[in-house]
């Protein structure tokens, strides 16, 4: 987010607005990519600030590092479930013809805790070590397949790639099929408007598809002896293994989503960081070693989930404003990573620093998270790998980003290799 | 200044000098004990500070409190037992000169 490519009159226009006036909701500022100058206001002149109309109601925007810390890690008054709107500025389950999932993450205590402990281990440190080979082998493959002085889309040969043979690995999902998981991320977390889907009602067909592949592979896993993938081990686990089936449906899904999307963009996302801020990239060629840390400022910067959203289950008090019980509350984690009151120098991307690992892109609290270990596990393997490979990937045109105040995501990031 | 020692998954002891009124995550950080993380800021709100306590010290220590927000933590955190506890939540007094704490394999 550099204010350098944005014109002029935009950032007069978004200074001199009310600041009751703002609604950070709108899709197309984060598509546009000017959003972080409306966070700055906020953050400047109303930390915790009401926006009393918008497409998606009214709502609180939480701004700051210690405020989404508060309230992130106050579940008992913060509510994630479902039935309350769950965990998106747009409400769950508010839209016509879209299908109910329920998953853990839109869960409180104690059915949250009961799923969660059941998938968890697939994603343990002690799992990962194991998946960490094949993953390099394959990011291996990846890259050595990648043409030298072309121009060609990131997003679509490398980031998309990685994170989709990489979640194929996590579910032992058939190795020729593995795009169909891209899409199924893709169209879990897209509303009409996003272009990806053309209704709810084709979202809804789309997903019941889904859902019978996966009702074919957890037939076939139930059957076989307990393995190592995320879908037997949900097959198997007393927890899980009694599931209704869109709960079933709902909790696949979001393994998926949260294995995919997030990542893809992060490795896009470096690429552009490093792009934009050459001395960087410099010290990163001088000292690979710089990785280690790189990688989670990486995530910081990229903060590839904007926010979370929460419910007041009573009133209570955030930063000196009054919510009501039954307000809908987003933690901008977008904004709280850019709090330069917590984070030194915030709005500079800097592959050395101090504590790189103390950001909110993972949430902190009972739902921060799973799959961080794993995330982080992806973007340090293709890093080490592109090292090796490439003196430089060069962005050659503009990035472009996609229609969502959820996800932030980059659809396309023409690049050049240059050789070691 | 009271004596800590950690110890890694792989046996290797290291000890460490605390002033008093520190927790156990921050001795480890300032003196580099690798294998604690601390994502937070010693917030206890993400589990990367697990340790396990020596046998010999839980008592002293304390063991967590049952449905608090160290234990919701803990809950999910892989190789949490009964000597589990988050070190940003172990305040570092006299009483605990010699505290052994193990630091399990990986942070998560």
């Amino acid at each position: 987010m550099s204010i350098d490519t944005i014109e002029p009159d935009t950032v007069e226009r978004i200074a001199s607005l009310p600041i009751d006036q703002i609604d950070v909701s709108r899709p197309s500022l984060f598509q546009k990519d000017t959003i972080g100058l409306f966070f700055n206001r906020l953050r400047n002149e109303d930390p915790v600030h009401y926006c009393r109309e918008s497409n998606v109601g009214p709502f609180w925007s939480v701004t700051k590092f210690d405020d989404i810390m508060a309230v992130d890690t106050n579940h008992k008054i913060f509510s994630s479930e479902a039935k309350l709107g769950g965990i998106a500025i747009q409400d769950m389950h508010s839209v016509e013809g879209a299908l109910e999932l329920e998953m853990f993450i839109a869960m409180d205590p104690p059915k949250h805790d009961q799923q969660r402990k059941a998938v968890t281990s697939a994603v343990a440190p002690s799992n990962l070590q194991l998946l960490e080979p094949t993953i390099r082998e394959r990011a291996c493959q990846i890259l050595d397949d990648l043409p030298v002085g072309e121009d060609i889309d990131w997003v679509d040969k490398v980031s998309i790639e990685l994170t989709t043979m990489t979640l194929a690995t996590l579910f032992d999902f058939p190795w020729e099929e593995r795009r169909k998981l891209t899409r199924w991320s893709d169209i879990t977390t897209a509303a009409p408007e996003t272009g990806i889907v053309e209704s709810y009602e084709a979202r809804r067909q789309e997903l019941i598809e889904c859902a019978m592949y996966f009702k074919g592979l957890w037939d076939q896993r139930i059957n076989e002896e307990p393995k190592n993938d995320l879908i037997s081990i949900m097959a198997h686990s007393p927890a899980t293994r009694d599931m209704p089936f869109l709960e079933f449906l709902g909790n696949l899904l979001l393994l998926i989503v949260g294995g995919n999307d997030t990542t893809r963009n992060s490795i896009s996302g470096g690429v552009l960081a490093l792009n934009q801020n050459p001395d960087e990239y410099r010290k990163l060629n001088g000292d690979p070693s710089l990785i280690a840390s790189m990688v989670p400022e990486i995530i910081r910067w990229q903060t590839p989930l904007t926010h979370m959203r929460r419910t007041a289950l009573q009133d209570w008090d955030i930063g000196g404003k009054q919510i009501r019980k039954g307000d809908k509350v987003v933690m901008w984690y977008l904004s709280g990573n850019r709090d330069d009151t917590v984070i030194d120098r915030a709005d500079q991307f800097i592959i050395d620093r101090k504590n790189p690992r103390h950001h909110l892109s993972f949430g902190y609290g009972i739902h921060r998270c799973m799959g961080n270990r794993l995330a982080e596990l992806q973007l340090r393997i293709i890093w080490e790998e592109i090292h090796k490979r490439f003196a430089k990937v060069e962005v050659t045109g503009e990035p472009e980003r996609l229609f969502s105040n959820f996800v932030r995501g980059i659809t396309k990031l023409p690049v050049r290799l240059h050789a070691r | 200044m009271v004596k800590v020692t950690f110890v890694s998954n792989n046996g290797t002891r290291r000890e460490v000098h605390v002033a008093e009124g520190e927790t156990a995550r921050e001795a480890a950080l300032f003196n580099d004990v690798p294998g604690i993380d601390g994502d937070c800021g010693g917030a206890c709100a993400c589990a990367t500070c697990h340790v396990h306590v020596d046998q010999a010290w839980i008592d002293k220590v304390g063991r967590l409190e049952e449905g608090g927000a160290e234990a919701e933590l803990l809950q999910f955190a892989e190789g949490a037992n009964e000597y589990s506890r988050l070190a940003c939540q172990i305040p570092i007094k006299p009483t605990l000169e010699g505290l052994v704490l193990h630091v399990p394999e990986q942070q998560y």
